[in-house]
């Protein structure tokens, strides 16, 4: 487990408690007590950390290196069920957005999503999460097929943003994010969005216009993150925690300003400490989101997503 | 004895006193052209030497597309709130009221209906000298009420692109403005209205990756700046040189992503010419 720079406390104690249980093992000292006050301490800890995080601290939560990312998610939510499919029929495969069809219960879904890698060699392979052109048009291709036969779309958003490079710019990377954008506000079937790490700008919108849009507990998601943000309106990259602070980034804020309509609560310690549980409460949040969407009219389910959208912004005169 | 001495020390003139002409008399293109201001208003504010299309604002291109210069603005008392009570170096109100004082300008959008060619058409025209056009509420909002408007009078829609992207001082809330848009503009679509998306010098990030490439046609002016990541970031996160016309209209043009290019003089007529035929009505002359 890699620990973030505020959570060394946790870490200490950790640490001691494991050391603790070494010492109950191998020798006859009876260390239960200790143990138990250990644990005791380690949880408070916990709890008054997690309980106080900064705008900024939220932000490395949704980049730890342990955080379960889409596929993660897919393959503990559908199990086997979950079939991954690939392309965009134009240009190729684009590995930093993946999607496919899985099972809920008794309901098929269409995964779509952004994944990130977990060691340097597939963490190039899936382009750190940035996705060219091609990873959105497939994302369009697979809601498009979904929307044909009436299949939920479910997307899991986690990118520290769309991919800015040469080739990307050549093959349109603002007009696929536009298509989608648009094509989004108008699909037949129901979509649900899951804030699951990182939603940064048009290149989390791309994926991110639903009925439900969600978002974990640690994640943020704004137009532009901390770092650049600090980059271009302090012209220094040392301000990053205060410009996380000035943009409203966090899942209470986002809740707050009803840009997103709700949170999805993480394990105590966040989302990587407790992965089962977390991969559970996603589930469950999907199901839930789903019910209440499943019996609208296409018309309804699709005048209802424009009329939440047109709502959005805040202005005087 | 030298012919110039200084008789005083510590002379410091500044630059604007050093000028011997008037401000704003001429007006000097990249490529070095000098052109009378006067003949470059009548020429459509192009420098007719080396062709370049001089920035304008919506007053500008108002003027241009408009018949006799004559419209209705729409909403123009909308005005940027703080709801994020946002503060970088300088507080959000503190950056709209210094905007709103040099520009005369309430926001970074103007939108207006009018004739053009005779007929009637809706035009929403950002200008970037108000916060970079950076699109926050207000432009999302006017956007949105002036395509409403075509929707409900049936009229063909025009945006005039010119802007760096979403406005950072209103964070998520400017991001959810792509998403707003876009869903007046399916609103545009569905009911076969035809909506132009005019991309001008510059037309980058947020505007970009929405209703600038969502026209039935997107066209541009030569040599504007177009895309989604500004060059210098393209530069800076590949470690690439870029090529020669990066991100121009022709640029564009060549990979597919404009209908065409119109030399601002044009724009009229073409504008005009593509919505007599995209509506199957007799070319007007």
């Amino acid at each position: 487990m890699e620990y973030l720079d505020f959570e060394l406390p946790i870490k200490e104690l950790q640490e001691q408690l494991e050391k603790c249980q070494v010492i109950g093992k191998e020798s006859d000292v009876d260390v239960t007590e200790t143990c138990k006050k250990i644990e005791k301490k380690l949880v408070e800890t916990k709890k008054n950390i997690y309980k106080n995080l900064t705008a900024w601290q939220r932000v490395q939560l949704s980049r730890h290196p342990n955080r379960p990312y889409t596929l993660d998610h897919i393959r503990a939510i559908c199990g086997d069920t979950f079939l991954e499919l690939h392309g965009d029929r134009n240009v190729k495969d684009d590995k930093a957005m993946i999607g496919g069809l899985g099972k809920i219960g008794d309901q098929s879904y269409m995964f779509i999503g952004q994944q990130k890698g977990y060691n340097t060699k597939t963490r190039q392979y899936r382009n750190f999460g940035m996705s060219n052109p091609e990873g959105y048009r497939k994302a369009l291709r697979l809601m498009k097929s979904a929307e044909k036969f009436g299949i939920p779309v479910v997307t899991l958003i986690d990118t520290p943003g769309a991919y800015p490079g040469l080739e990307a710019e050549e093959r349109g990377q603002g007009e696929a994010i536009a298509r989608n954008i648009l094509e989004m506000t108008r699909l037949k079937v129901p979509i649900i969005c899951v804030i699951i790490g990182e939603g940064a700008s048009g290149g989390a919108l791309g994926i991110g216009v639903g009925d439900r849009v969600l978002m974990l507990e640690n994640t943020w998601y704004s137009v532009i993150s901390p770092e650049s943000c600090s980059s271009i309106l302090w012209r220094s990259w040392e301000y990053k925690e205060q410009a996380a602070e000035a943009l409203k980034l966090t899942a209470p804020d986002m809740k707050k300003l009803k840009l997103v309509d709700d949170i999805i609560k993480e394990p105590l310690g966040g989302a990587h400490t407790d992965r089962e549980t977390t991969f559970a409460t996603v589930r469950d949040a999907i199901v839930k989101s789903y019910d209440e969407l499943k019996n609208l009219s296409p018309k309804d389910l699709v005048n209802q997503r424009m009329d939440k959208y047109a709502q959005m912004g805040v202005y005087k005169g | 004895m030298s012919w110039f001495k200084r008789k005083t020390k510590g002379i410091t003139t500044t630059t604007e006193e050093k000028k011997d002409t008037p401000k704003g008399l001429w007006y000097k293109s990249p490529t070095g052209k000098i052109i009378d201001t006067e003949e470059l208003e009548k020429n459509f504010y192009v420098s007719p030497e080396d062709g370049y299309h001089v920035r304008i604002g919506s007053k500008e291109y108002f003027e241009i597309l408009f018949d006799d210069n004559k419209f209705k603005e729409l909403d123009g008392k909308l005005e940027s709130k703080d709801p994020l009570k946002f503060e970088d170096t300088k507080k959000y109100p503190d950056r709209l009221k210094a905007a709103q004082d040099k520009t005369k300008l309430k926001d970074a959008v103007r939108t207006a209906v009018g004739k053009s060619k005779g007929k009637d058409i809706v035009i929403a025209c950002m200008d970037f000298s108000f916060i970079g056009g950076s699109m926050g509420s207000v432009v999302g909002e006017k956007i949105a009420r002036a395509a409403d408007y075509a929707l409900k009078k049936k009229i063909p829609f025009v945006i005039i692109s010119k802007s760096g992207g979403a406005r950072m001082m209103e964070a998520a809330l400017s991001l959810m403005q792509l998403a707003k848009t876009s869903v007046k503009l399916a609103q545009l679509s569905d009911a076969q209205i035809p909506y132009i998306s005019l991309c001008t010098d510059p037309t980058t990030g947020g505007t970009t990756a929405s209703f600038a490439m969502l026209g039935d046609i997107n066209i541009s002016e030569p040599g504007a700046l177009i895309g989604f990541a500004g060059p210098r970031v393209v530069r800076d996160t590949t470690g690439q040189e870029l090529p020669e016309g990066f991100q121009t209209a022709e640029f564009l043009l060549e990979h597919g992503f404009l209908d065409f290019i119109s030399h601002r003089k044009d724009l009229k007529n073409k504008i005009n010419q593509y919505i007599d035929l995209i509506t199957n009505q007799p070319l007007r002359v």
